[in-house]
């Protein structure tokens, strides 16, 4: 199964993953500073900050974008409990 | 105390037209005023235009129409600067629109969504300005500032060039009403200027030392708030006052090389307490970290945020008492509103009787003001062992570790870390 290497940067954690998972199943197994509200990419809290990598995460869904946009969000923001891995090595601000 | 009924001069061709309201007792839930506050505006007259600079909370709009017919007729209105878009600067504002159609807004780029939010329009005629940019009155020159995060996103100051007079929205406000205005003329406001600074700036310290390295060069005769008196005598001993509250408090006693830790606990049997002095006495094996462990059974939470605000860790034991960390620990950790405190440290560890949730509840408050909680935190259940002592020394070296950038980065699987659950 393809693997993808997320790292959060600020807890200096990389953790392997398998492709396909979502950025907030990896988010709370290992303690990064990053909250949740709703889990269904409706109220924006989990917005974070994807430092690089950006081409190995899905596509932003119409969804997802509209929340982004909603909150000021500039083009390198995700929402964790949308946003998945797809492959290689993603690095993000947590 | 005489009324004020009339717009009021502040520099030549330039007016105070704000409403007063001296009722007012609490300000948005978080902050409290003895005397009530004042929603200040203001109206600057050039030989071309004329601009209105905020406007008042919409209770108190018919206040600030009647102090604005004083000094101008609506169709005279070529300019609408909003420094900041709260409602209680923009309450007046889609009715000034509406009265004055042919105006155009000035705003931050921040404040467009806000802007948009508050005036339900598609078609609104505004410019976005930053830093540099400039609207000529005709001998009179506005010159805005961006100064976001004071203390919101959109928030920015503006100067009439040929005045100096500065209006600077929230900045160097306070909630204090005195219908003699000015500083030279209204009671004792140092407390209340005090106060709006430590509740309203205070989290956003870094963004006030920028704005201030904007507007500390400026040559200015007036500050012009949008709360509380206007400031012209010594308008700069206000800038002062802000930069030495702004500037941080403890940088000569832990010195520049060093990282701060504080470990803070509540024992209620001694067991908490032998793990914190654990804790620290781990840290303290690291060179460049500064401990210090306090007792909060013994003190109020006040001199703690002051020192949260300065450090760089914070660790938290608890005991667990009816599945929830004690009363106290929460007091504190919902006290740090007023200071910033994401991207520092924190980590937690406690006794417990029975089933030791303290940790977790603590772990995921710390998460939730955005620290960075690497370290899973010990857990022991009354009396700890030697070797939970241990794991205590432990948890304080790797926090220690975490602090001076000598921590060993780490690779795991997803299967790994949903084993070690």
């Amino acid at each position: 199964m393809p693997k993808a290497n997320v790292t959060f940067e600020k807890l200096g954690v990389t953790v392997t993953v398998p492709a396909g998972t979502r950025l907030i199943e990896i988010s709370e197994k290992v303690g990064a500073s990053i909250t949740y509200g709703c889990r269904e990419g409706e109220c924006g809290t989990c917005m974070m900050k994807i430092v690089s990598g950006m081409e190995n995460m899905s596509e932003r869904s119409i969804l997802e974008d509209q929340v982004l946009q909603e909150n000021m969000a500039g083009r390198n923001h995700r929402l964790a409990c949308q946003a998945q891995v797809l492959g290689g090595d993603i690095t993000v601000k947590a | 105390m005489k009324p004020v009924p009339d717009a009021v001069e502040i520099a030549p061709n330039t007016h105070w037209i704000g409403a007063l309201d001296p009722s007012l007792r609490e300000f948005d839930i978080i902050l409290k005023t003895a005397n009530g506050t004042t929603y200040n505006a203001y109206c600057v007259r050039g030989t071309q235009g004329v601009a209105i600079i905020d406007t008042v909370k919409a209770s108190h709009a018919e206040e600030f129409f009647r102090r604005l017919e004083q000094v101008a007729r609506y169709d005279e209105i070529s300019t609408i600067v909003l420094n900041h878009l709260e409602p209680d600067h923009t309450g007046a504002l889609p009715e000034l629109m509406r009265r004055a159609p042919q105006a155009k807004l000035y705003i931050s780029a921040k404040a467009q969504l806000m802007l948009k939010a508050l005036v339900k329009n598609t078609e609104l005629d505004y410019a976005v300005v930053e830093t540099g940019d400039s609207v000529d009155l005709g001998g009179r020159t506005l010159r805005f500032f961006s100064t976001p995060f004071l203390h919101w996103p959109d928030t920015q100051c503006t100067l009439v060039e040929e005045l100096g007079v500065l209006f600077s929205g929230d900045v160097f406000g306070c909630h204090f009403c005195d219908t003699r205005l000015f500083n030279d003329k209204v009671g004792d406001f140092r407390f209340s200027f005090e106060y709006y600074y430590q509740h309203i700036m205070r989290p956003f310290r870094e963004y006030v030392l920028d704005a201030l390295a904007l507007l500390e060069p400026l040559s200015l005769t007036v500050i012009a708030p949008a709360h509380g008196p206007i400031l012209r005598d010594a308008p700069k001993s206000y800038m002062q006052r802000y930069r030495q509250l702004a500037s941080p408090l403890l940088h000569n006693e832990i010195g520049s090389n060093h990282k701060s830790l504080l470990v803070f606990y509540i024992s209620s049997y001694g067991n908490t307490a032998q793990m914190a002095h654990a804790v620290a006495e781990g840290a303290e094996t690291v060179t460049g970290v500064r401990v210090s462990l306090y007792d909060l059974q013994a003190m109020g939470n006040l001199p703690f945020v002051d020192l949260i605000e300065e450090a760089d860790g914070i660790a938290f034991g608890s005991p667990t008492i009816n599945g929830d960390a004690v009363k106290p620990v929460w007091d504190l950790l919902s006290s740090l509103a007023v200071i910033k405190v994401s991207e520092k440290l924190g980590a937690a560890f406690g006794s417990y009787g029975w089933s030791g949730e303290a940790i977790n509840m603590i772990e995921d408050r710390l998460r939730g003001l955005k620290l960075r909680v690497p370290l899973k935190g010990v857990r022991a259940r009354l009396i700890p062992t030697e070797g939970e002592l241990e794991k205590c020394r432990d948890l304080g070296k790797q926090l220690a570790e975490h602090l001076t950038g000598t921590v060993e980065r780490r690779v795991i699987s997803l299967s790994e870390l949903l084993a070690q659950e």
